[in-house]
């Protein structure tokens, strides 16, 4: 820590780029490149510090943990997942909900019931790795063992992706600020080209496009949907993916699956949809909170998945003649 | 076998600050229920400046609680004068947990004492920048609690949460909702490992509070030089080129 305080502003400016934006944070520009941080922060008045709520002390602490993180960020990988399990806990009355379930890497798995049913409780159950402290009381084990409570509070390490029913932005930034924000907290690097890649597959995915420099509050549920998919797909190397309701808003749903569904991955997916519902491996049925049964896809099921698809395709080709003002006299 | 008294001899302080609405008190609410369901005597108080209701609320989980309306005082400047006399009352009922939660109204103040387990609570609707603007009551604090995650998305949650690893590097944050409970028995159990407080008497603030001491401090209303006095502040005035 002493030794960062002897180096130049213009060497560390140009070594860790963070840094500007971290000092800026606290209202401290640099102007002298030369002067080193420590004759830098030495010549703050008292008063800088007053006005800022933090003193000298503090702020090399949080410089310290800041560094730590750009450090880290290198290493930064989650831990290998090769199995997680959901234990039941019981339904909206209390009956126990008797299931153990194990989800492999590698695997598909569609979550599908009436509205209401707990779909998505249940991927938050898994997202926050409950241990019978939720509304279900389910508890959720990593590799056969509970996990790290630390893991839950972790910002570094992701176990899971989430792309989560809500997607309303409340942040005040445009796309690009959003994006690239993220992915520092992601402690990315190479963000630049990656945030322009994420943009552009997001507009393959939306109807209406949208650029950089939309604000994220003025993006359409459509958008925002695709925007999310989209930086889910580029910037999480989490090994579990939990997918809410992907079908929504007229997003083209077989593109974005394909982003979101890698190889190595345990993908979850809550669905109203019958032909991502039979994508899947296997389906969980939910009902009054409660997983209520575990189905396998049959074969039978794959192929009837080929005339699904025909029967959509068409669907999907009414849909673009109606959007560009058609008429569907003719069908 | 381990007596309730093994655990916990004398009292633990927590002080709890936070913007308005932030979800302080539903926070606090889960935290209660679950020392009560491990039989620990919990008990609160409330600082605010005009009104509140949360007395009520935590009295309606059993709990004896103490209301400190500041008025025209800051609300920080009053916990401070105030809260020696409620760790004593504290005390007097044999509490095992003493819970003090704050309204932060100027965003400069904060209730944190060094010793004492500080509690900041935020939200995610705040926005990003929210986390730089707020002074010592979240760069101090030991844990930070973030609510209302369940509003917006994973990536917003990961964006404000770095955010506020920026303002303080070395804090706990934690996703707390104040609906669910979700992540409050964590927070719980991070409360129990909080230090024990006989006396704040001779007790240091984290940070120190602004001077508060102008001619509007002291009750005037009209506005222009002549009528300022005291530690007054200019503000800066920029000549921007056109
Ligand atoms: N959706 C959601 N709402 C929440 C959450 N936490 C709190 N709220 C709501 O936010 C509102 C304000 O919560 P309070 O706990 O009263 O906030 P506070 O910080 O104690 O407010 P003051 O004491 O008035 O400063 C209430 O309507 C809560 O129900 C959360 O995690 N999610
Ligand atoms: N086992 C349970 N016990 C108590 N509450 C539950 C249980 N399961 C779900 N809930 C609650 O029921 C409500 C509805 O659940 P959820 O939002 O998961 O439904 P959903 O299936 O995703 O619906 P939709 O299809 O409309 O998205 C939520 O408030 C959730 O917390
Ligand atoms: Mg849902
Ligand atoms: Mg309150
Ligand atoms: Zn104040
Ligand atoms: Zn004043």
């Amino acid at each position: 820590m002493t030794e960062i305080l002897e180096k130049k502003i213009g060497y560390l400016t140009a070594e860790f780029p963070p840094l500007t934006e971290f000092f800026s944070d606290y209202g401290i520009t640099f102007n002298d490149l030369h002067a080193t941080l420590g004759e830098t922060l030495e010549g703050l008045a008292e008063e800088h510090y007053e006005d800022m709520g933090i003193d000298r002390e503090k702020l090399l602490e949080n410089l310290d943990g800041f560094l730590q993180r750009i450090t880290l960020s290198e290493i930064a990988e989650a831990p290998t997942v090769s199995e997680i399990t959901i234990i039941g806990g019981h339904d909206k009355n209390g009956h126990p909900e008797e299931i153990e379930l194990t989800l492999l890497r590698g695997s598909v798995t569609s979550i599908v019931g009436p509205t209401g049913s707990g779909k998505s409780r249940l991927l938050a159950d898994i997202e926050w790795m409950a241990q019978n402290d939720t509304p279900t009381g389910r508890t959720i084990r990593v590799n056969g063992q509970k996990p790290d409570p630390e893991l839950r509070f972790s910002l570094e390490y992701k176990l899971v992706a989430q792309l989560s029913q809500n997607m309303n932005f409340v942040m005040d930034t445009t796309v690009e600020e959003f994006v690239f924000m993220h992915a520092e907290s992601r402690m990315i690097t190479a963000i630049d080209t990656l945030v322009a890649d994420i943009i552009a597959q997001a507009n393959l995915l939306a109807g209406e496009p949208f650029t950089a420099q939309t604000p994220v509050t003025a993006l359409s549920g459509g958008q925002s949907r695709a925007l999310m998919i989209a930086d889910t797909a580029f910037l999480s190397s989490s090994p579990v993916v939990l997918i809410d309701e992907i079908e929504n808003a007229g997003i083209d749903r077989k593109k974005a699956l394909s982003l979101l569904v890698r190889k190595e991955k345990i993908v979850l997916m809550a669905t109203h949809d019958p032909i991502l519902a039979l994508m899947a491996e296997r389906r969980l049925i939910i009902k009054n909170g409660g997983i209520q049964k575990i189905v396998t896809t049959t074969s039978r099921e794959k192929e009837n998945l080929i005339k699904l698809e025909e029967i959509d395709n068409k669907f999907l080709a009414l849909r673009t003649r109606l959007r560009s003002g058609e008429m569907l006299e003719e069908l | 076998m381990l007596f309730k008294s093994d655990v916990i001899k004398t009292m633990k302080l927590v002080t709890i600050s936070g913007p308005p609405s932030s979800g302080k008190t539903a926070v606090l609410v889960n935290v209660i229920k679950s020392l009560k369901s491990s039989g620990l005597r919990a008990g609160a108080v409330k600082y605010d400046c005009l009104a509140t209701d949360d007395d009520a609320l935590f009295r309606s989980l059993g709990i004896p609680v103490q209301t400190g309306l500041s008025g025209n005082l800051c609300p920080d400047h009053y916990f401070v004068s105030n809260i020696e006399e409620c760790l004593k009352w504290g005390i007097s009922l044999n509490l095992d947990l003493l819970v003090s939660e704050s309204a932060g109204l100027c965003n400069r103040c904060s209730p944190h004492i060094k010793g004492v387990l500080a509690v900041c609570v935020i939200d995610n609707l705040m926005g990003v920048t929210t986390p730089k603007k707020i002074g010592p009551m979240l760069k101090f604090a030991d844990i930070v609690v973030i609510t209302k995650g369940d509003i917006v998305s994973q990536a917003e949650r990961e964006v404000f949460a770095f955010q506020v690893r920026r303002a303080n590097a070395k804090a706990k944050i934690m996703h707390v909702n104040g609906i669910t409970g979700q992540g409050a028995s964590e927070l719980t159990s991070l409360f129990l490992q909080a230090p024990e407080t006989e006396t704040l008497d001779g007790g240091i603030l984290r940070f120190s509070m602004p001077a508060a001491l102008c001619s509007y401090c002291l009750g005037e209303t009209k506005i222009g030089m002549e009528h300022q006095l005291g530690n007054v502040k200019r503000i800066k005035i920029k000549q921007e080129q056109p």
